[in-house]
C-alpha cells in the first residue's frame, strides 16, 4: 500500500454523504469480509421461484429435468401437459436440491392449460394473479409489525415456451408477453429446436427479436459489467436470443460419450451440444452466472414497481393523481405528517380570516350602535332644548301676563281710590249743599 | 431473508431430489458475493468514552490510516457526536466506513444525561432508514447505511471497575447496538491487575444485566475462536501509530523508559484479537444483527407507537395497505373533524356577540323611550300650564272688560250729575 494520500470525493450518489478516500497502509483484514458473507449465505441456504409457460407439448417438463439434471416431472409428478384442466391454473411445487454443500430450494411455477382451448382470451389473467399474488403476501410479510421469517416465493424468472412455427410470434405470444414483461423477468425460448434447421433457426430468431421491439415487449436483460470476459460471453448470449433449447430424459451413448439427446434415424441431437442448440447457453445463464441477478431484478425492479403502485393507491384515492405525482418519493406516514401540518395551517389561516370577519362585523355593528345612540342623544337634547324655550316662553308670557294683571289692579285701586274719593267729596259738597 | 438454520427448509413441503449430474447452482454464493463486492460493503463504528481515552488513536491504529480527528476540550457543555465517513480499499473490497465519536463524554459535573445524545444519534439512523423502507418510492440497494454496527465502549483502566456512567450508558445502549467493551490505555495496567479488572468488570455487567455482543459460535469454521475470544472479553488495548525498530522490523509501539509496549504483541494487550474478532472474523455478523435484531427491535416499537397493527380486534390480520388506509381514513376523520369543531367553536361565538349586541341595542332604546316617555311628561305638564296661563289671562280679560264696561257706566253717570250741579248753582 502506498503511503497516505488524502482524495476527497464530492459527489456520492447516496444521499450526499461526503466520503473521504483513504490509503491503508498495512492490512487490515476487511478484505475477508466477502468470504463471511459466502458462509452465511451457504449457511441460510438459496431458493429460486421458476415459471415455466407455453402450451402443451413443447417440451416444458422435458426441459427442466434436464436443466436440473433431475427428475422433477416424472410419472409420479406429471408435467403440466399431463394435467387435463378445464380452465388455466397456476400450480407450483417444490424441491430441495444440494450441490457442493449449498442448498436450493427451487419452486417450479406450471400453467396448465394454458393456451390449449379454443378461446384463449385472458389465459394470461391467472398467471397475473398468481404473480401479484406472491408480491402481495411478500409486501405484507415485509410490512408487519412483527417480522420474522419472510419466504420469498415472488416468481423470479419466467421461461416463455414459443412454438417452432419458423415463422413469427402467435397473437398469445405477444399478448402474454405484454402484459407480463412489466411483473417478472421473461425469458423467451423457442422450444423443440431440433424441428428446424439452423438457417431456419436464424431467420425464425431474427422474425421474433423484431416482433418483440416492435410491440415494445422487455424481456429479461443482461447486465452490462465492466469485467471484459464477462462482457464477450454477454454480448455472445445477446445475440442468439431467443434461446433455441431441446431437452431430453433419455442418455444415449454417442462416440463412446453418454450425452443426453433425442434418437433419429439420421442421428442424435444431442442437448448440451451448443453446435445443435442454445441449451448450454440457458443453463449456464440461468443457473450458474445470472440467478442472482434475476433475484435482484425481481427485488429491486418489479416487485418494487408493485408496492409503489398498490401504495400509491392508498394515498390518492379519489385524488386527482397529477396533482401528487411529485410525492411518491415519501411514506404514506410522511405523507400524512405533511398533510396535516398543511392542515394545520390552514386552518390556522382560516381561523384568522374568520377572526378578521368578525371582528369586522362586530365593530360596524358597535359602530352603528353608537351612531344611533348618538342621534337619539341629539335628538333627546334638541326635544329638552325645545321644551326649555317653551317653558321660558310660558313664563315671559306668565310674568308679562302678571305684570299687566298687576298693573291694571294697581290702576284700578287708584281708580277705586279716586272713585271713593270722590264720591266722599260728593257726598260732601252734598252734605254741605245740604246745609 | 430466510432463517439461519442447517437444514432452513424443513417447514416447507418439498422433495428432497438427487441429481443425476453437476448442475451448477454450486455458484449461487459466488454470485452473491460478486454482486456485494461489486456494490461495496458499509461499516459503521460508533466510539463512546471520556475525552482523552484514545479513541482516535485505535481508530488509526486498527485501520493502518489516519483519520482526521481534532483533539476536543474538556469544555464541552453537553455530549456531541461526530461523525467521519472513508472509503477504503483493500483488494478488491471496498468499504464505507464511518467512525462515530462521542465529544465530551465524561466531562459534564452533571452526567446524567450524558447517554441520551448518544441514543438519539443510534436511533436517528434507525429513524433514517426505516423512513426510506416505508417511502413509496423507494430505493433500499442504493441507499448509504448509517447504522451503527458496533459500539466499542472504552472503559478507563482506572479505579477497580465499573464507573456508574460506564453502567448507565451500557445499559441504556445494550438494546439498541452491539456493545463490545474494552479496557483502553491497557499499557498502564499489569497484568495481575488486568486480569483481576477483567473478572471484575464481567461480572459487574452480568450482575447489572448488560447485553454486550457475543461473538457467534454456530458456524463451525469459527466457532472455536470466537468461543475462545468470549472468554477474553473485554479486551485490553493499546493504540499507537508510532513504530520502533525491533529486529529488522518496524513495529507500532508505545516506547518508555522501562521498555517498549508492542501494540500487535498478544502478551502484551488484545489489540490483536480486538481486530480479528472485529474486522476478520465478525464484521458481517455484526452487520447483520444490527439489521435482524436491533433495527427490527426499533422498527417494531416505532410502529407499535404510531398505532400499526399485525392483527385486528378479531384476529384478523391486517396487510399493509388495508393498515394505511385505515390511517389514512382515521386521518382524514380526525382532519374533518378538528375543521367542524373550529367552526362550530366560531358559529356560538358569533351567537353569542350577536346576543349581547342585542342586549345592547334593546337596552339603548329603552333608555331613549324612557326619555321620550319623559318628554311626554314635560309636555304635557307645559300644556297644563299653558292651559291655565290662557284661563287666567282669559278670566282677567274678563274682569278687565268688566270693569271698565262699569267704569264706563259710572262716567257717564258721574258726567250728568255734574252739569245738573251746575246748572243749579247758575240758577
Amino acid at each position: 500500500m502506498s503511503s497516505g494520500e488524502v482524495l476527497v470525493s464530492k459527489a456520492d450518489g447516496n444521499g450526499g454523504i461526503m466520503a473521504l478516500q483513504k490509503n491503508l497502509e498495512g492490512y487490515v483484514g476487511f478484505a475477508n469480509l466477502p468470504n463471511q458473507v459466502y458462509r452465511k449465505s451457504v449457511k441460510r441456504g438459496f431458493e429460486f421461484t421458476l415459471m415455466v409457460v407455453g402450451e402443451s407439448g413443447l417440451g416444458k417438463s422435458t426441459l427442466i429435468n434436464s436443466l436440473f439434471l433431475t427428475d422433477l416431472y416424472s410419472p409420479e409428478y406429471p408435467g403440466p401437459s399431463h394435467r387435463i384442466k378445464k380452465t388455466v391454473q397456476v400450480e407450483q411445487s417444490k424441491v430441495l436440491v444440494k450441490e457442493g454443500g449449498v442448498h436450493l430450494l427451487l419452486t417450479i411455477v406450471d400453467t396448465p392449460g394454458f393456451g390449449d382451448a379454443v378461446d384463449n382470451s385472458n389465459c394470461w389473467q391467472p398467471v397475473i394473479d398468481y404473480i401479484d399474488s406472491k408480491f402481495e403476501d411478500y409486501l405484507n410479510a415485509e410490512s408487519r409489525v412483527n417480522r420474522r421469517l419472510m419466504p420469498d416465493s415472488r416468481v423470479q424468472c419466467c421461461l416463455y415456451f414459443i412454438a417452432p412455427s419458423g415463422h413469427g410470434l402467435k397473437p398469445l405470444d405477444i399478448e402474454f408477453m405484454k402484459r407480463l414483461h412489466e411483473k417478472v423477468n421473461i425469458i423467451p425460448l423457442i422450444a423443440k429446436a431440433d424441428t428446424m434447421t439452423p438457417e431456419e433457426c436464424q431467420q425464425f430468431k431474427k422474425q421474433i427479436m423484431k416482433e418483440i421491439q416492435e410491440h415494445k415487449i422487455k424481456i429479461y436483460e443482461f447486465p452490462e459489467t465492466d469485467d471484459e470476459e464477462e462482457m464477450k460471453m454477454v454480448r455472445k448470449i445477446k445475440d442468439r436470443l431467443p434461446l433455441a433449447v431441446v431437452g431430453s430424459n433419455t442418455i444415449i451413448e454417442v462416440n463412446g460419450k453418454r450425452v443426453r439427446g433425442r434418437q433419429y434415424p439420421w442421428g442424435v441431437a444431442e442437448v448440451e451440444n451448443g453446435e445443435h442448440c442454445d441449451f448450454t447457453i440457458l443453463r449456464n445463464m440461468l443457473i450458474r452466472t445470472h440467478m442472482q441477478d434475476l433475484k435482484d431484478v425481481t427485488n429491486n425492479v418489479h416487485y418494487e414497481n408493485y408496492r409503489s403502485r398498490k401504495l400509491a393507491a392508498v394515498n390518492y384515492n379519489g385524488v386527482d393523481n397529477n396533482k401528487n405525482k411529485g410525492q411518491l418519493t415519501k411514506s404514506p406516514l410522511a405523507q400524512m405528517d405533511e398533510e396535516r401540518r398543511d392542515h394545520v395551517s390552514k386552518m390556522k389561516k382560516m381561523e384568522q380570516e374568520m377572526e378578521q370577519v368578525f371582528e369586522m362585523k362586530v365593530k360596524e355593528k358597535l359602530q352603528k350602535l353608537r351612531d344611533s345612540e348618538v342621534e337619539l342623544q341629539r335628538r333627546h337634547e334638541q326635544m329638552k332644548k325645545n321644551l326649555e324655550a317653551q317653558h321660558r316662553e310660558l313664563e315671559e308670557k306668565r310674568r308679562h301676563h302678571e305684570e299687566e294683571k298687576a298693573n291694571w289692579e294697581a290702576q284700578q285701586r287708584i281708580l277705586e281710590q279716586q272713585k271713593l274719593d270722590a264720591s266722599r267729596t260728593l257726598e260732601k259738597n252734598k252734605k254741605k249743599k245740604i246745609f | 431473508m430466510a432463517a439461519n438454520e442447517v437444514d432452513v427448509f424443513a417447514h416447507e413441503e418439498k422433495r428432497n431430489l438427487e441429481l443425476g449430474g453437476h448442475v451448477g447452482f454450486d455458484s449461487l454464493p459466488d454470485q452473491l458475493v460478486s454482486k456485494s463486492v461489486a456494490q461495496g460493503f458499509c461499516f459503521n463504528i460508533l466510539c463512546v468514552g471520556e475525552t482523552g481515552i484514545g479513541k482516535s488513536t485505535l481508530m488509526n491504529t486498527l485501520f493502518n490510516t489516519t483519520f482526521e480527528n481534532e483533539e476536543a476540550s474538556h469544555y464541552q457543555s453537553e455530549v456531541q457526536l461526530r461523525p467521519q465517513t472513508y472509503d477504503l480499499q483493500e483488494s478488491n473490497v471496498n468499504l464505507k466506513l464511518t467512525t462515530v465519536h462521542t465529544v465530551g463524554f465524561g466531562d459534564q459535573i452533571n452526567k446524567e444525561e450524558s447517554y441520551k445524545p448518544i441514543l438519539e444519534y443510534i436511533d436517528a439512523q434507525f429513524e433514517r432508514f426505516l423512513e426510506e423502507e416505508l417511502k413509496i418510492k423507494r430505493s433500499l440497494f442504493n441507499c448509504h447505511d448509517t447504522r451503527i454496527h458496533i459500539c466499542l465502549y472504552f472503559i478507563a483502566p482506572t479505579g477497580h471497575s465499573l464507573k456508574s456512567l460506564d453502567l448507565v450508558t451500557m445499559k441504556k445502549l445494550d438494546s439498541k447496538v452491539n456493545i463490545i467493551p474494552i479496557i483502553a490505555k491497557a499499557d498502564t495496567v499489569s497484568k495481575s491487575e488486568l486480569d483481576k479488572l477483567k473478572i471484575k468488570i464481567m461480572s459487574e455487567l452480568v450482575s447489572n444485566g448488560v447485553q454486550i455482543y457475543q461473538f457467534p459460535t454456530e458456524d463451525e469454521a469459527v466457532a472455536e475462536i470466537n468461543t475462545s475470544m468470549n472468554t477474553h472479553l473485554p479486551f485490553a488495548v493499546i493504540g499507537s501509530v508510532e513504530e520502533i525498530k525491533m529486529g529488522n522490523k518496524m513495529v507500532k509501539a508505545r516506547l518508555y523508559p522501562w521498555g517498549s509496549v508492542q501494540v500487535e504483541n498478544e502478551n502484551h494487550c488484545d489489540f490483536v484479537k480486538l481486530r480479528e474478532m472485529l474486522l476478520r472474523v465478525n464484521m458481517e455478523d455484526l452487520r447483520e444483527q444490527t439489521h435482524t435484531r436491533h433495527y427490527e427491535l426499533y422498527r417494531r416499537c416505532k410502529l407499535e407507537e404510531m398505532g400499526f397493527k399485525d392483527t385486528g380486534p378479531d384476529s384478523h390480520s391486517f396487510s399493509l395497505q388495508e393498515t394505511y388506509e385505515a390511517k389514512r381514513k382515521e386521518f382524514l376523520v380526525d382532519l374533518q373533524r378538528k375543521e367542524d369543531e373550529m367552526r362550530q367553536m366560531f358559529v356560538n361565538k358569533v351567537k353569542e356577540t350577536e346576543a349581547e349586541l342585542k342586549e345592547k341595542e334593546k337596552e339603548l332604546h329603552e333608555r331613549f323611550e324612557q326619555l321620550k316617555r319623559m318628554h311626554q311628561e314635560e309636555k304635557k305638564n307645559l300644556e297644563e300650564k299653558r292651559r291655565e296661563l290662557e284661563e287666567e289671562m282669559n278670566a282677567f280679560n274678563r274682569r278687565r272688560v268688566a270693569a271698565e264696561t262699569l267704569m264706563g257706566q259710572a262716567l257717564q253717570g258721574c258726567s250728568q250729575q255734574p252739569f245738573k250741579k251746575d246748572k243749579d248753582k247758575k240758577k
